[in-house]
């Protein structure tokens, strides 16, 4: 059933049962959030959406309002404004001022709407810092609470995304502070290290420990790619500086998994820079100095050698052992973290120039 | 999955992991701890338990995570998991509660299936696996009643000598309760590994060819003979479990070996190395040096995913796209540039020179000459394409053509094989059994923290934080019995070898049963695990051996 409502006097169609909020974006008409997040129960308490409805002596929450027929929306008076601005001085009265060192700067949802409305820093505000910065020692959460703006959304993420319940509130007024457990660390309240929090979070109060202080959001080139570790096939941003991978990023429009993703796959990507990888050929002393196998001394250690020499002296010792023994003297195991176009490849290696089915890879494993 | 080819044509799951979470009203989780080795999809279930109230029943030896979510647990004893099954369907067909007519019309072979599964009364199945008979009746009440009914698995089911026969009759239930073919259903075995389907599909097996062609099928020779210009070997290849063995038999002379670790990753580690020890030449194309690189004659230096382009399939058969994000680290090479240059020398030697064939060079410029290539030889593939990929569109396979929209939902109406067959099974007991010098079960898996042989995820700093050693579950009575105390130091003993690692003294295991993981070299459980194997997929018998556990010191002493 649909629905005529007149949102900034311009008619418009939603289907009933929806609330301000989703009519308005349908419509293209962009109301401000903070607390609120598509993925996540509205709860209404950041009153950043506020609108005014005809007929209603208050402001209206427009997360949370759902729309009736002839009903009458102002997104952006002067009264509706006012409030806003009101709001964001009251969060900013109570938030650090330190902009300039945070590492969400950039992409801050907080900043952004302090910018858009152009509040200024109430005199009276701008408190010390209440909490110890990085007050958990969890290995990838940074938790700054003195950054929060008890916008609930951490809380919600880890219990609708992540179904883990770490997160919850404690305390009223101004008081009031989220807390993971009975306030413990995030580890002891049964944490996954999803980074599920830290995704959802507008401002710095969660963000990343492996790349905190690694790059601004303006300095990083956002590639999308697939998760390396399981079959689910999450999809995710890598984060890259230079030629450096410095993070990773939930990129929503993934298909599989949206925003979720696991701790290997949001935390475990330091492997690739790490000071073990294998960066050069090499093959054994005894074989490029082309004397018999030797696993003894010097023999047998490794000599960094280029790929011309390392790919020629594999390939003539692999048609030796087949003029020696035949093609099913030789065995090929291809990689079930290699891609499809590897693993074909190595399936036509094996039977094409080899001449050999003896392929398999550990799938049984 | 050689279970499922025979039970519907194709090996692969059958559903998708948004259709089982949005859909399906219950789930029957078995052999697979799906929140620590799937992590995403495990958040999945919980949320669809949580926000549509789906039945979930869990039936697993450990009290996995995923148990917190389910309105049952049946602890099964390792290794009866075929009794158990029986069990249910038996049941099932005590209350009429079967699909009378998805049986007729889509199945065959359900009289002898019918009269197997009579042999299994739910007292008897109580008595084989340990499960109460009131949790078996209302286990198969929940299973049978609440349509559609998915069934997911993993390792936990097929790491068996019995594997095969396992997954056969997950699909039996699932035909006898008519949940195939449709959303919310269906069987789903969900791959370990990132690309391990993908591997499969793309011929990395020894006994087809890209998309299951028959090696030792002679339409299907021919057509890769056409491609390739050569003439190919008939007969099915070794297996990587024959294969590593086979060096001590005098088969095996040379091993290329693309980003494994079998000294790590395989069964009975020690013999492992002795084999690879014995091999003439290994070359290893790898990112970091492992175990295995111990043995290797050459290391050529592969990259990572961030360093390189292509796909990858995911458990639900869906195709995505790798991009590179930075250009390979040193002197590193893309997988698939080292592999064609290997091929072009070798080639060019002459021995075995390829005459025509359509698909006969590797002039690969970059990874999308190959899928194209793909795309020709492969008929589930054939309409996948770098473009469609890039456009964001959704391309689960078989895509048979350029038009195609993907298969979300594998054999709606009719199986890949035409109609199901149902298959009786017998409960078998493990290779292995506890004894009196080997009192204990050992079973063996991941945990969330890590990754396999470890390689990538113990040199990530944060996680090693978290989870830096290899632990042993034991169950607290057993912990009791044994003098153990939390983080005392065990030995675990089995006919193969010895590890030491930390105890983790948690009801997460049920008694007689140990729990170790193979994510860290110096303790690994595969030093202790044993190389049966079943005798259709060649899988080896991990979650079941028997081992002796014993205190080494308490760290006060
Ligand atoms: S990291 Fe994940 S599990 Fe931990 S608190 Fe955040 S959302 Fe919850
Ligand atoms: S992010 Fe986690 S769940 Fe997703 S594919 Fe990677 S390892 Fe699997």
């Amino acid at each position: 059933m649909s629905v005529n409502l007149t949102v900034d006097q311009k008619k418009i169609q939603a289907q009933a049962g929806q609330t301000i909020l989703q009519a308005a974006r349908e419509n293209y008409i962009d109301i401000p959030t903070l607390c609120f997040h598509k993925d996540l129960s509205p709860t209404g308490n950041c009153r950043i959406c506020m609108v005014e409805v005809a007929g209603q002596r208050l402001l209206q929450a427009a997360c949370v309002t759902p729309i009736t027929e002839g009903m009458q929306v102002e997104t952006r008076s002067p009264r509706v404004v006012q409030s806003r601005k009101l709001n964001l001085e009251l969060m900013l009265a109570n938030h650090p001022q330190d902009c300039l060192t945070c590492d969400v700067s950039g992409e801050c949802e907080l900043q952004d709407l302090a910018y858009d409305y152009k509040v200024n820093v109430p005199a009276w505000g701008a408190k010390g810092t209440r909490y110890l910065p990085d007050s958990d020692p969890n290995p990838f959460i940074r938790v700054d609470m003195n950054r929060c703006i008890l916008c609930r959304r951490c809380v919600l993420a880890c219990a609708e995304i992540q179904g883990r319940d770490v997160w919850g509130v404690a305390q009223r007024g101004f008081e009031e502070q989220i807390v993971a457990g009975a306030g413990t660390t995030l580890l002891e309240a049964r944490c996954e290290s999803c980074g599920q929090c830290v995704a959802y979070c507008p401002t710095g109060a969660l963000s990343n420990k492996l790349n905190y202080g690694l790059a601004r959001a303006h300095q990083v080139r956002k590639v999308m790619t697939t998760c390396a570790y399981c079959g689910v096939g999450c999809q995710f941003d890598l984060l890259v500086k230079g030629n450096r991978v410095i993070g990773v990023s939930s990129n929503p429009g993934a298909p599989v998994n949206g925003m979720a993703l696991c701790v290997k796959g949001r935390y475990g990507y330091d492997y690739i820079h790490h000071p073990d990888r294998v960066l050069t050929p090499q093959v054994r002393r005894y074989l490029l100095e082309g004397r018999q196998k030797s696993r003894t001394g010097s023999e047998w250690d490794w000599v960094k050698v280029d790929w011309q020499v390392a790919l020629q002296l594999t390939a003539g010792k692999l048609a030796s052992t087949r003029s020696s023994f035949g093609a099913d003297s030789i065995g090929v195991l291809t990689s079930a973290k290699c891609t499809n176009e590897e693993n074909y490849l190595m399936n036509k290696f094996a039977r094409q120039v080899i001449g050999t089915n003896n392929i398999d890879h550990c799938a049984r494993l | 999955m050689a279970g499922l080819t025979t039970s519907f044509g194709s090996g692969a799951m059958s559903n998708s992991m948004d259709d089982i979470a949005d859909f399906a009203r219950a789930i029957l989780v078995i052999g697979s701890n799906t929140t620590e080795q799937h992590p995403v999809f495990g958040t999945m279930l919980r949320r669809a338990v949580r926000r549509r109230g789906v039945q979930l029943v869990v039936a697993d030896p450990r009290r996995i995570d995923l148990v917190d979510f389910a309105v049952l647990h049946l602890q099964q004893k390792p290794g009866t998991d075929i009794a158990l099954v029986n069990g249910l369907m038996n049941i099932v067909l005590e209350k009429g509660w079967e699909d009378r007519t998805f049986i007729a019309g889509r199945t065959e072979g359900f009289e002898d299936f019918r009269e197997t599964v009579q042999r299994y009364p739910p007292d008897k199945v109580a008595e084989i696996t340990g499960v109460p008979v009131e949790q078996l009746y209302r286990a198969a009440e929940i299973l049978a009643l609440q349509k559609p009914m998915a069934v997911i698995w993993a390792m936990g089911i097929t790491q068996h000598i019995v594997g095969v026969h396992n997954v056969m009759n997950l699909a039996n239930l699932q035909m006898l309760l008519g949940n195939m073919g449709l959303p919310g259903g269906g069987v789903n075995p969900l791959r370990g590994q990132n690309n391990v389907q993908g591997a499969c599909d793309m011929g990395g097996l020894p006994n087809v060819y890209p998309a299951y062609q028959v090696v030792t099928n002679p339409e299907s020779r021919r057509k890769f003979e056409t491609a390739w210009g050569v003439p190919l070997p008939d007969k099915v290849g070794l297996t990587a479990t024959e294969m590593i063995p086979g060096v001590l038999q005098d088969k095996i002379h040379a091993l290329y070996i693309l980003g494994e670790d079998p000294a790590t990753s395989d069964p009975d580690s020690g013999h492992v190395r002795k084999c690879l020890d014995g091999v003439d030449f290994l070359v290893l194309q790898e990112i970091f040096p492992s175990e295995t690189s111990q043995f290797a004659d050459v290391l050529l230096p592969g990259v990572t995913f961030a360093e390189k382009e292509g796909t990858f399939t995911n458990t639900e058969r869906r195709v995505q796209l790798v991009r590179k994000a930075i250009e390979p680290l040193g002197q590193a090479h893309p997988d698939w540039q080292i592999i064609t240059d290997l091929a072009n020398l070798m080639l060019a030697a002459g021995e075995r020179q390829p005459v025509d064939g359509t698909h006969a060079g590797w002039q690969y410029q970059t990874p999308a000459n190959i899928l194209s290539e793909i795309c020709a030889l492969t008929p589930s593939y054939a309409g996948i394409s770098y473009a469609r990929l890039e456009k964001g569109e959704r391309l689960q396979w078989p895509v048979p053509n350029s038009d195609h929209p993907g298969t979300p939902i594998l054999h709606i109406n009719k199986f890949a094989r035409g109609v199901g067959k149902f298959a009786p099974l017998e409960d078998i007991p493990p290779a292995e059994i506890p004894d009196d010098d080997y009192p204990m079960l050992l079973s063996t898996g991941r945990v969330l923290y890590h990754w396999h042989g470890g390689s990538m995820t113990r040199r990530s700093a944060g996680l090693s934080a978290i989870y830096n050693q290899a632990l042993v579950e034991v169950n607290p009575e057993d912990a009791n019995r044994l003098g153990l105390k939390n983080q005392d130091r065990l030995r675990v003993t089995s006919r193969r070898g010895a590890i030491e690692a930390e105890a983790w003294i948690t009801d997460r295991v049920p008694l007689g049963v140990v729990y170790a993981n193979f994510h860290f070299p110096d303790s690994s459980a595969n030093e202790l695990t044993i190389a049966a194997l079943d005798p259709i997929a060649k899988i080896p018998e991990y979650k079941v051996c028997a081992v002796r556990v014993e205190l080494v010191q308490s760290p006060e002493s």
